[in-house]
């Protein structure tokens, strides 16, 4: 089966349908899937669960997802950083589940691995634990939280080879491992695709298993803090 | 008088160990890594994937690929190492940070820490912050002792929405240090011109006085 698609819209034919829920990778700007959500866009298709540990800011990322009222639901850890998204939030227009970074991420892995459910620590005594089944462990209260799987994940990756192994780069890494795994179909965007055996199999971070379609996408990479110090002078 | 931000994060870098792995929260935790001493060796953890986080980069040296949990540009270290989100939270919850030093809006006199959400507002998120105090050896706080009002923070309980029950171990206000003690606090060290009475009229929680108080002069 070929994995290799030409572009974003390409990768996503047949897939992308109205009241779907889709995982994206990334931590703020870092590591998204840039190509896939903008042809998300320019489909049009609406009333989305959006599963993305952020929501992007105003013009660029997710945020241009929210600017065309396509997303219906968002499931993160933190959000806010574009008004858009706090005028449909306070509007109604958008549906909000806050869930702990942590426990956003097991969730991903745990959908992934088909593990419906397990226990943490995290949020027990907080609003976050009102209505979860709470569970003593050797003395400790844990509560139960679900797995999550998507439709479709976007993901984004350094390198990748025919066969869908991924490599990623630095902290652009973050949530695009777990979310390969969760996706019914998982489309993958990456900067170089190289031939077969190029790869080390040893450094290999996602196995081409999880990894369905696949493309060389284009990326503007915006930088979200730019932090910088100066060098003394000599 | 009393301690200012840079100084409490001085006081929080004193917390710090050779050999520890250490999270800092975003706003004045973060000025912890600039008074870390000489003397020992400590590996900063980012949750959003890396252990061994550098300084913030020379201008020609930024990698969009390469940010903090605040999104901010870093740099990495000859030791450092790369993981996805659920090895980094694997750490967290799973008890291998030995410190995380973050910021609270109200502490209770049992240790609970509310930092994340006010009603009525807006809200961001947690982000990890509920994972970090559930999951992270020792939890340290840095704090304003009061609002700007001059309202205790320092409570007998709560009143905003937790981020997590009975957790804290250590805060560090303005005013000095305490120990949490299980159902109170403790006062051990007393900021330089901070005085038992100011914090006596600035706290709400219960707490008692170390008989070992420190008492800090002014630089």
């Amino acid at each position: 089966m070929k994995k290799v698609y030409p572009d974003a819209k390409a990768a996503l034919e047949g897939l992308a349908f109205d009241g779907m829920t889709l995982m994206a990778g990334g931590f703020g700007l870092c590591g998204i899937p840039e190509n896939s959500i903008a042809a998300l866009h320019a489909a049009g298709v609406k009333d989305l669960t959006v599963i993305s540990n952020n929501c992007g800011v105003d013009g660029f990322g997710l945020g241009i997802l929210l600017d065309n009222k396509q997303i219906r639901k968002m499931v993160s850890s933190y959000v806010g950083e574009n008004k858009e998204f706090e005028r449909q939030f306070l509007s109604g227009e958008l549906e909000l589940e806050f869930n702990p970074q942590g426990t956003l991420a097991e969730r991903i892995r745990a959908g992934g691995a088909g593990i419906p459910g397990f226990f943490t620590k995290t949020g027990v005594g907080t609003m976050i634990a009102d209505g979860k089944e709470h569970r003593e462990f050797d003395g400790e209260t844990y509560i139960m939280e679900t797995g999550l799987t998507a439709d479709v994940s976007i993901v984004k990756a350094w390198k990748a080879d025919p066969e869908g192994n991924l490599v990623f780069r630095k902290t652009a890494r973050n949530f695009n491992p777990m979310m390969a795994t969760a996706g019914k179909v998982t489309i993958a965007e990456v900067e170089e695709i190289v031939e077969l055996g190029e790869l080390d199999p040893d450094q290999i971070h996602t196995p081409g298993i999880f990894v369905q379609r696949l493309f060389k996408g284009d990326f503007e990479k915006r930088i979200e803090q730019r932090t910088v110090r100066e060098r003394e002078s000599a | 008088m009393a301690w200012t931000r840079d100084e409490m994060a001085a006081r929080a870098a004193q917390e710090l160990e050779d050999g520890f792995y250490v999270n800092l929260g975003i706003g004045i935790p973060t000025l912890v890594a600039n008074y870390i001493g000489d003397d020992i060796d400590v590996t900063l953890q980012s949750e959003n994937g890396m252990l061994g986080m550098g300084p913030f980069p020379y201008e020609d040296e930024v990698d969009p690929d390469l940010i903090n949990a605040g999104k901010q540009t870093i740099t990495e270290l000859r030791r450092t190492s790369y993981f996805s989100s659920a090895d980094s939270f694997a750490m967290i919850r799973g008890g291998h940070i030995d410190i995380s030093i973050l910021g609270a809006m109200e502490l209770s006199e049992t240790g609970d820490i509310a930092n994340w959400m006010i009603p009525g507002k807006l809200v961001k998120g947690m982000g990890g912050a509920m994972d970090l105090v559930a999951g992270v050896k020792r939890v340290v706080v840095i704090m304003d002792h009061a609002n700007k009002a001059g309202e205790p923070k320092l409570l007998k309980e709560c009143s905003l929405p937790l981020t997590g029950k009975a957790c804290v171990n250590r805060i560090i206000t303005t005013l000095g240090v305490f120990d949490v003690k299980g159902d109170h606090l403790e006062l051990v060290e007393l900021a330089p011109g901070a005085t038992l009475d100011e914090i006596k009229d600035k706290t709400e929680a219960k707490y008692t006085v170390s008989d070992n108080l420190v008492e800090h002069e002014a630089a």
